[in-house]
């Protein structure tokens, strides 16, 4: 055993010095190697990070939302909408809601503004996302002005910010009391943004779906579960964006081994020749391929999947921001709670090392099994 | 010792280009002795050796080793042999570039998994023995004519082997040097190693080391002094 | 000190930082970490349905509330002009009702 691991040890040692002969090469390939892995595990930690939190955080979301469609669009439901609803055998609660979308032209940014449940914010104040405290530059005891639908301005006072650690379901969220939410967007009384919907028994919820759309044929029915699998198909990998990251990643998986499989110079077929000639067997040889190969690529993998973790998790994918920003103002802090799943760092491994290692060993092995007589001549 | 009967070495065999390096020769290397191959280039003599040191195959005929028969050997044995029974120096020293004078040395042993500390000692010796220790650290390049040579030799005799092959070891040397280089195969032949050289230098084989000359001429034996 | 040793210490920190990142993670997700429980409770409270990912537009910040409509709000034959719409595929409800949209 001790005999098999100073073997290693020794092969190590020539493989890298091996390496260090063409130190500028080889730390560039290295550099861009760890560069490509950490490209790709990022997308990737961040991507399975967002769903799993979307996954476990809209749990409580309403079981049904209803909303009135008029020409295909969304429309303001009407409040007496509610009874049909509420005589549903099934349902336990149902509440209409009030939301809507503010366009702030300081900032040029887009609010969420929401009425909440019973007790909200007094009229005359609000509470504010982290984000639009950062965008507006607006604390505790400022004051935010709102121009209404027909024209008037009104000022409202923060009386405080949401907590940071919800930052990434609220960050844009602006809390409202009912009166001023109606001052500002004119929705009259009597008529909502939509209603939001539990029901006793969730297998029940489809059934009592279908009985809402008979009984409401101008609305439709989002489900919960259908909440969840948009977020599960957000990030997917057929998407434009996250398709081309993915292909160039390949790309360049498949270009660098590229100069490794496409053969040996004779300057190092001449050196495996030396090597046999000197005693050297052929499984040596191709066990310090072998370590060539992983040399590089392994330390790429451990290098680019740490910095990768500590991109996402630590700094808040801060290098994504440009893309995933867009043309928002607003953008979120997603401080999302680490996850890793293993099967996708196998994958990750399998793209990153194997090619890699093996483009190394290949190429090599004719070179290996020749006679060393050629060494002489 | 080491007994070559009716060796054969055909390259291209079958093309154009055939080439009868080794024309059937049968041969009886005694041990502990020092054996030259004199003939002009393109006497088969550097094939000779090769088919001697187990880095070919013959086309024909047999090589028995130690009584022992090496041609019909797999591969893997005669890579241990190469290692333990063998060292080699070669006409154009075949160092490996780029690396340091010591991890040349010791190379030749990294395979066997032996104790880092000890295999460097003992590299370290040998270099100290020839007179270029001082220039262990040294990457290959910047070694001169004479200092490589002798690095070229330490590596032959990293593992202890009981026989010593040079394919013109002088040729790329001076007359100072040369005769440097006949003092040390000196020393060697008195720790009882077997010798065998292939050269066409006077110094060699004109040398009192030399207790055998064979004379080649066209791949063939043409005789035997004495 | 041999370079083999050297490169064995750096695998061997490396996996070390491997192993630790899993142990990071998976005490985070066991702990029920603050955040997570601090979001889950606003989405109940406000009966809350989409995380705050792109205020791009409407349809891009409520992702499973968007009709069918509104991205095309400039005219039926309207490309998709947002950033964003290169990251989501538009929500499961309208897929559902109206076959494949992608």
């Amino acid at each position: 055993m001790e005999k098999w691991i100073e073997r290693q040890k020794h092969i190590i040692d020539f493989t890298l010095s091996s390496l260090l002969r063409r130190k500028g090469k080889n730390a560039a390939l290295l550099v861009v190697y760890t560069l490509v892995v950490f490209m790709l595990a990022s997308v990737v930690f961040f991507v399975q990070a967002i769903k799993r939190e979307a996954s476990v955080i809209l749990k409580d979301s309403p079981d049904m939302i209803v909303q009135r469609m008029s020409a295909g669009r969304h429309e303001l439901i009407p409040a007496s909408y509610l009874d049909p609803i509420l005589s549903i055998r099934g349902v336990s609660a149902a509440r209409s809601r009030l939301w809507g979308y503010y366009y702030d032209p300081v900032a040029g940014a887009n609010y969420t503004l929401m009425v909440p449940e019973d007790p909200g914010p007094p009229a005359g104040t609000i509470l504010i996302g982290q984000g639009v405290s950062r965008v507006r530059l607006a604390h505790e005891g400022d004051t935010l002005e709102f121009r209404s639908h027909d024209g008037t301005l009104i000022d409202l006072e923060v009386k405080g910010t949401i907590s940071r650690e919800s930052e990434l379901v609220s960050s844009d969220l602006i809390l409202v009391s009912e009166e001023d939410f109606r001052r500002i967007f004119g929705t009259p009384v009597g008529f909502a943004t939509d209603f939001a919907v539990r029901v006793k028994n969730p297998r029940e919820l489809s059934t009592v779906a279908v009985k809402a759309a008979g009984l409401l044929p101008d609305t439709r029915q989002i489900l919960k579960d259908e909440i969840f699998r948009t977020y599960d198909a957000v990030f997917s990998w057929r998407g434009g964006m996250m398709l081309v990251i993915l292909c160039g990643a390949l790309l360049a998986f498949i270009i660098l081994a590229w100069d490794k499989a496409s053969g040996l110079s004779s300057e190092e077929r001449r050196e495996i020749g030396i090597l046999k000639a000197i005693g050297w067997e052929t499984s040596d040889v191709l066990l310090m391929k072998f370590w060539e190969g992983m040399a590089i690529s392994f330390s790429s993998l451990l290098a680019g999947v740490i910095l990768a973790y500590a991109h996402v998790f630590f700094t808040s994918a801060v290098l994504f921001e440009a893309a995933l920003k867009g043309w928002s103002v607003l953008y979120p802090e997603f401080r999302v709670t680490p996850f890793i799943d293993f099967s996708q760092l196998v994958i990750l491994f399998f793209l990153a090392v194997v090619p890699y290692t093996v483009a190394t060993i290949i190429p090599s092995w004719r070179a290996a099994t020749v006679d060393p007589d050629s060494v002489m001549r | 010792m080491i007994e070559l009967a009716d060796i054969r070495k055909v390259f291209n065999a079958g093309r154009p280009n055939e080439f009868v390096a080794v024309d059937g020769v049968s041969l009886v290397i005694d041990a502990e002795r020092t054996t030259v191959l004199r003939g002009p280039s393109g006497s088969g003599k550097t094939t000779l050796l090769s088919l001697i040191g187990c880095m070919a195959r013959p086309t024909s005929g047999r090589i028995r080793l130690y009584d022992r028969e090496i041609t019909s050997l797999p591969e893997r044995f005669l890579t241990g042999i190469r290692q333990n029974t063998f060292g080699f120096i070669f006409q154009q020293c075949n160092l490996i570039k780029g690396i340091t004078a010591l991890e040349n040395v010791m190379l030749p042993a990294y395979p066997s998994g032996e104790k880092h500390a000890l295999l460097k000692n003992r590299a370290m010796d040998l270099l100290d023995t020839f007179k270029v220790s001082r220039k262990a650290q040294s990457k290959v390049e910047w070694l001169s004519g004479g200092e490589a040579q002798r690095v070229a030799i330490a590596r032959a005799l990293i593992n202890n082997p009981s026989i010593v092959i040079a394919d013109e070891p002088t040729a790329n040397l001076d007359t100072k040097l040369s005769r440097e280089f006949m003092e040390i195969m000196g020393r060697l032949k008195s720790e009882r190693k077997t010798i065998l050289f292939a050269s066409h230098d006077p110094i060699i084989y004109e040398s009192d080391l030399a207790d055998r000359v064979i004379v080649l001429r066209d791949g063939r034996v043409e005789r035997s002094i004495p | 000190m041999r370079k083999s040793s050297l490169f064995l210490l750096f695998l061997a920190a490396g996996i070390t930082l491997l192993v630790l990142m899993f142990v990071h993670a998976s005490v985070q997700m066991k702990g029920g970490a603050a955040s997570l429980q601090a979001k889950a409770d606003l989405v109940g409270q406000l009966g809350l349905t989409d995380l705050c990912l792109f205020t791009e537009a409407s349809y891009t910040r409520h992702l499973s509330q968007a009709d069918l409509h509104t991205p095309f709000q400039n005219g039926p034959v309207s490309l998709e002009h947002f950033p964003s719409g290169s990251l989501v595929m538009p929500p499961a409800a309208i897929r559902k009702i109206n076959g494949k949209v992608d």
